[in-house]
């Protein structure tokens, strides 16, 4: 069994985002950039599923500029077995992307593809759901639990009321949630070794993909910033200010 | 324009979640309908037509909806927004689900998470954990949306719009509904609430959440959680606020044991009040927080709790 993962470049998630001058966009020179926390999560479900013998070969994809490469090494360096680069110097949209990845899977016929759930920069939530329906998969987004059996997979999902628990038949479409697992640090022999494993280029334009996104970014504000209070010295005081100043109990 | 929006309902019911989407789509158009999609919600989409702003409902009532399956769901969607020029709903674990299916399937881009309509094809919309904001404005002949219904205030009832029987029954059977486990609480949802409660990892464990619960009742309140609470297992998933998490903003938010991680704020920095209780002067939460008091919460929550 082969599983996909898809990941992305996006910037660290200590790292607070200045906006440019300008409004043009956030300003993200000299940031530590790093994988999306979810889909580290996604890289450390496949490497486990292969580890404990369920599957046989985790093949990571991100699409992106050249820079990319370094979080796929890192993710070959997780574990994952093989990488591929679909190179674009554009910002596609989640549509875009998520064709790219059809094309992808349409060559690789992975069994299962897991993803991260959101993107920490775009806060998108989407390229799963979409993948899902191009290739006409079943999904099982924002999965705390993964458990497969019998050319299907049972997830369980972590949705506004509790968890609820989908059984999906094979090849599907599953997103990350945070308490899938607790990612491993990859140890500096396997950041050598990753060095040596297969990584594929390739370029998005020759995979047929659009170079503009029909939605376009006009411009990219900070949003009204709070100011700090009062601090106050009591309970009491906090009760009193609540009751008379705020009016809020 | 004519509008689809797809409603939020559970047992049956309406959720308000619906009602600020529909506000949401008065700044669009004003032909709304609203797609109650399930198995035996009669009872929602009689609400759904109450609602002011609302002029028509198509109910689907079939065993194929129940669970609000994303690739059945999806699928009928599609089949209907022929007629629409635009597509919403809340962006709630539902919504998130089946919403970019729905735009794949049209072949058009899913727009998340809008807190405000700037122009027919224009909208606002938070980005790397709400620290930026961005315009956005799309060309797709179809726009699907989804809204952060925080940002936008629940539409009145009172009309009565026509109700309409859909007979599509679409059954892709590549999903199956096996169990779940809902949280059944008297208090009222997070999403609802006008005040929260949360508490962090300074909580220690879930046993001591119970100090908050007897504080949320006193205020008729929630309670909601830090990703570290929920993580170090003390609570719940459902109780989590956050970029990743929930999305609140009651009219006061009191942060127990928080100490005020960018993810964490996120979710919660639109509240009306927030009140900061930590231990640490220097934890980021009070850079927010309208009231901040330094102190042990074991010490003063049971104070607190008395004096309310
Ligand atoms: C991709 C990603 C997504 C995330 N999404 C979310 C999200 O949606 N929501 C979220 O909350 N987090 C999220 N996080 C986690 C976030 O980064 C923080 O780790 C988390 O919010 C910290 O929780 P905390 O404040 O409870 O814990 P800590 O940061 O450990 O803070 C505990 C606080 O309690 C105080 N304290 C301890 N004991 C006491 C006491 N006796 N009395 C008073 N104060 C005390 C301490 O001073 C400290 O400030 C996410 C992280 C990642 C990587
Ligand atoms: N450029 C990309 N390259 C590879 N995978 C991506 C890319 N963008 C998004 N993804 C995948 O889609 C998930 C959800 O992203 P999003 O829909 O943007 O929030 C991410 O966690 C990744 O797994």
């Amino acid at each position: 069994m082969k599983i996909l993962v898809p990941i992305k470049r996006v910037i660290d998630y200590n790292v607070k985002v200045r906006v440019k001058p300008d409004c043009s966009d956030v300003d993200l020179s000299n940031t530590k950039m790093a994988i999306n926390p979810f889909c580290e999560i996604a890289v450390e479900e496949a490497v486990r599923l292969r580890e404990s013998g369920v599957a046989t070969e985790v093949v990571v994809v991100s699409i992106g500029e050249k820079a990319c490469q370094e979080q796929i090494r890192t993710a070959l360096a997780l574990g994952a077995d093989r990488g591929i680069h679909i190179e674009t110097s554009s910002n596609l949209g989640s549509l875009q992307i998520a064709k790219l990845l059809k094309s992808v899977q349409l060559e690789e016929q992975a069994d299962l593809i897991i993803l991260g759930k959101q993107s920490i920069d775009s806060d998108n939530n989407q390229t799963g759901q979409m993948l899902a329906a191009l290739m006409g998969m079943p999904q099982g987004t924002f999965a705390s639990k993964l458990e497969l059996a019998d050319g299907k997979v049972a997830v369980t999902r972590e949705v506004d009321g509790g968890l609820q628990t989908l059984s999906l038949t094979l090849p599907a479409v599953v997103t990350t949630d945070l308490r899938l697992n607790e990612p491993r640090y990859a140890s500096l022999p396997n950041i050598m070794k990753a060095k040596r494993k297969p990584l594929d280029v390739k370029s998005a334009v020759e995979l047929g993909a659009a170079t503009t996104s029909s939605v376009k970014v006009l411009k990219v504000e900070e949003p009204a910033t709070r100011t700090a209070g009062v601090m106050v010295e009591s309970v009491e005081a906090l009760v009193d200010k609540l009751k008379t100043e705020a009016k809020v109990i | 324009m004519t509008i689809l929006i797809i409603a939020e309902h559970a047992q049956g019911e309406l959720k308000p979640e619906t009602n600020k989407v529909v506000t949401a789509s008065l700044a669009l158009g004003s032909e709304i309908h609203v797609l109650v999609a399930g198995y035996d919600c009669k009872q929602a989409a009689e609400s759904a037509a109450a609602i002011l702003g609302v002029t028509r409902v198509l109910i689907a009532d079939k065993p194929a909806y129940q669970y609000q399956l994303a690739e059945n769901v999806a699928a009928l969607v599609a089949e209907l927004a022929g007629g629409y020029e635009y597509v919403l709903a809340a962006a709630t674990t539902s919504g998130k689900n089946f919403m970019p299916r729905v735009a794949a399937l049209l072949d058009v881009e899913q727009i998340s998470d809008i807190i405000a309509v700037e122009a027919a094809d224009t909208f606002k919309r938070p980005v790397y954990a709400g620290n930026a904001i961005a315009t956005v404005q799309s060309t797709d002949h179809k726009k699907v949306i989804t809204v952060r219904t925080t940002a936008f205030d629940a539409a009145e009832v009172g009309e009565s719009a026509p109700v309409e029987y859909l007979e599509t029954d679409i059954d892709m059977g590549v999903s199956t509904f096996v169990a779940e486990t809902l949280t059944v609480s008297e208090r009222p949802e997070l999403t609802a609430a006008s005040i929260i409660i949360s508490g962090g990892r300074g909580m220690q464990n879930g046993d001591n959440f119970a100090m908050l619960e007897s504080v949320a009742d006193k205020l008729g309140g929630a309670v909601g959680a830090s990703r570290a609470a929920v993580d170090a297992g003390f609570v719940s998933n459902d109780m989590q606020v956050g970029q990743t998490g929930k999305i609140v903003a009651p009219d006061l938010y009191i942060a127990v044991g928080i100490s005020g991680a960018i993810q964490h704020l996120a979710g919660m920095k639109d509240s009306k009040v927030i009140v900061a209780i930590n231990k640490d002067e220097d934890a980021p939460i009070f850079q927010v927080a309208d009231y901040g008091l330094v102190a042990d919460l074991f010490d003063v929550i049971p104070v607190l709790e008395s004096q309310l």
